[in-house]
């Protein structure tokens, strides 16, 4: 993964004393909160519902186990023990004291993160395929790309101050588990005549006005990625709205001005950028690849696992949901579920991620990931250290077996934090953990993504969720919107609402309704809950949802 | 007919702690939303507004939200300020942890 040279943690040092003094000038009534509120924001500093928070980006989603343990120290020292992992890859700490904040992001420059452009209308964390370089059918890592727009973008001059924020995601499989196509710009590795180069799509995005990406090239060569991301920005920066803050996402630029229009004016832009372009960003690619050479993967016998699969049922329900197939045979890729039945999705202890990054050190070739799905990967495990990573998980309660089903559920913050939010999220989806474990029907139920947003902003991406639960405030109370039908994979879609929204004692015996509805209705076990649904159309799981509305229609 | 002016509390962020203030009658921000000023008249609310803002140095985001008269002070109307008041319902933090604390002490 990629290293720091000495001009990143030179920039990252000044940048923080930058801060550290703009602290001390807030402090002292030099500069008054309109002046500091967007050099904080710059910095990833929030003021939410009860406290500041810190969002600290986690780019691509790699990490290895120094700057795991660097997060759990932070949530120590200067938070109340615990950090909340985000649907972008992020990080969150909930409970900082501003005058500690320098001395967060000082301990956070020490093993090569920040908090730069996690918020403001800039480009932000740049986000991957959690399961990049060690998926089966990857075309190639998509990190080295992820961390070139990385650099590119942090403190870009001429986009410091873009119409509103702008997400880039990057994927180099066929299996999109990046939401590329809810994305600014989605970028996903194609090959044509024997050459790598990336389909981008532009124009995704959730929130208030939610919009599939539109394909803007079909084939851009690797080598031309800057210029051509410089292209789209540009012709954005220019033509974005910058009237109505609800309008100004490109999603908007490019429904207003149709996709055509915006490739003539980003394909003329590009040969425009492309001519200033000298080459430094291809050698800086070449270089930044060279930090992502493959790890040096061992073998082994795999009799261990098959043995533990065997005779440990508890082991084979957690490889069953937990572990996806490696491209090397004798490996696993091992999805541990930070959320457990009851828990907050996506909320680690500074213990567990002590636990996660002393398994990546001795059995992960040092590495973890953060998923888009609020859970924390070890992308390469030889399967013979499965059963002794699985006691480890155990004995930390980070052994939950629900890895893509009805609990494994995406939340936001919600009205618990956030600001913005208008409803809960979290108790909503605790709650939902909880009964579907009463029931013991979650392994029968199968795949199902359920995504919660506590506002229309959808940061819980409840438009591609299976079943997608919405948090508003109707007239004093909460009230919750369900979809169905959401898609967050390579076959992206967006979700129908049902109808009616429900209260907040009602949600979850509404989610459970259509549960039965479901397990009534599907064709058989293999039936996932999308499939039926599919096959289906909105209107037997309408029944279900609304039955009194039914009756009085009979 | 103009509708009738609904009770006012006004409250914001302490700006080194970022957590949850209330403007007092006396000019002061305590913590503790019973001791908040009730506001009942519309004009009267703009001023002590202006005298709340004197203190943007060092409060956040300061705003008149409606509150409405309890056995023991002013009270939350909008769900919103009730959490605001306690803190995230997914674990004891925030104001309630600080309670739970003081009762634990007693």
């Amino acid at each position: 993964m990629y290293k720091y040279n000495d001009f990143d943690a030179a920039f990252l040092a000044e940048r923080n004393a930058q801060f550290r003094a703009q602290v001390e000038r807030r402090i002292d009534g030099s500069l008054t909160e309109d002046e500091f509120k967007p050099l904080r924001l710059m910095n990833g500093l929030y003021l939410q519902l009860h406290a500041y928070m810190l969002r600290v980006a986690i780019p691509y989603g790699t990490l290895n186990s120094a700057q795991m343990r660097q997060l759990a120290l932070l949530a120590e020292k200067w938070d109340k023990g615990y950090g909340h992992f985000t649907t972008r890859q992020n990080i969150q700490y909930n409970w900082p004291k501003l005058r500690d904040v320098p001395d967060m992001l000082d301990a956070l420059a020490k093993v090569g993160l920040h908090a730069i452009q996690t918020s403001g209308n800039t480009v932000r964390n740049v986000t991957s395929d959690h399961f990049a370089a060690a998926a089966k059918e990857e075309l190639e890592d998509p990190r080295p790309y992820a961390e070139l727009i990385r650099q590119w973008s942090t403190d870009h001059p001429e986009f410091q101050f873009l119409g509103r924020k702008f997400k880039i995601a990057v994927t180099g499989a066929e299996q999109d588990r990046a939401v590329t196509r809810a994305h600014d710009i989605g970028l996903r590795m194609v090959e044509k005549d024997g050459e790598n180069g990336f389909e981008v799509i532009v124009g995704g995005g959730l929130g208030r006005t939610p919009m599939i990406g539109k394909v803007l090239r079909e084939f851009l060569p690797k080598e031309d990625l800057l210029p051509y991301l410089e292209a789209v920005l540009s012709v954005y920066n220019l033509l974005g709205r910058r009237d109505n803050k609800y309008k100004a996402r490109i999603k908007i630029t490019v429904q207003e001005n149709g996709i055509d229009k915006i490739r003539e004016l980003v394909e003329a832009r590009f040969i425009e950028r492309r001519a200033e372009f000298n080459g430094a960003d291809r050698a800086l690619l070449a270089e930044i690849k060279t930090h992502f050479t493959p790890p040096a993967l061992r073998s082994g016998d795999t009799a261990p696992y098959t043995s533990a699969y065997d005779s440990d049922p508890v082991f084979r329900a957690w490889a069953d949901t937990n572990l996806a197939e490696h491209r090397k045979a004798d490996h696993a890729i091992v999805t541990i579920s930070i959320k457990a039945h009851g828990a907050t999705p996506g909320d680690a202890t500074a213990e567990q991620m002590r636990v996660m990054a002393d398994l990546a050190e001795q059995y992960g070739y040092d590495e973890l990931r953060i998923s888009h799905e609020q859970n924390v990967i070890l992308p390469h495990v030889l399967k013979s250290d499965l059963p002794a990573i699985h006691a480890r998980l155990k004995a930390a309660g980070l052994a939950t077996a629900n890895i893509g089903l009805i609990s494994d559920i995406i939340a936001c913050p919600g009205m618990d934090y956030c600001a913005l939010a208008t409803a809960r999220s979290i108790p909503v989806a605790q709650d939902i953990a909880t009964r579907f474990e009463e029931l013991k029907l979650e392994h029968d139920i199968g795949h199902l993504q359920i995504k919660i947003s506590g506002c229309i902003n959808a940061c819980g991406h409840h438009h591609v969720g299976h079943i997608g639960i919405l948090g508003l405030d109707r007239a004093g109370v909460e009230n919750y919107q369900i979809t169905l039908g959401g898609d967050a994979t390579e076959t992206a879609a967006i979700g129908t609402r049902t109808g009616p929204g429900f209260a907040y004692d009602e949600i979850v015996p509404a989610i459970e309704r259509l549960i039965e509805a479901y397990l009534q209705l599907r064709s058989g076990e293999e039936e996932t809950f999308i499939e039926a649904y599919r096959r289906l159309g909105m209107e037997p799981f309408k029944t279900a949802l609304y039955p009194e509305a039914r009756k009085k229609v009979a | 007919m103009p509708r009738p002016f609904s009770p006012k509390i006004i409250t914001a962020n302490d700006l080194l702690e970022g957590d949850v203030i209330y403007f007092t009658a006396d000019g002061a921000w305590s913590r503790d939303l019973a001791q908040a000023e009730l506001i009942t008249d519309e004009a009267e609310a703009q001023l002590r507004l202006l005298e709340a803002e004197r203190d943007a140095l060092s409060v956040v985001g300061i705003y008149l939200t409606d509150a409405k008269d309890g056995p023991n002070g002013p009270e939350p109307v909008h769900f919103r300020e009730d959490f605001r008041r306690t803190g995230p319902s997914n674990y004891a933090h925030g104001k309630q942890e600080a309670k739970l604390e003081a009762t634990a002490h007693v």
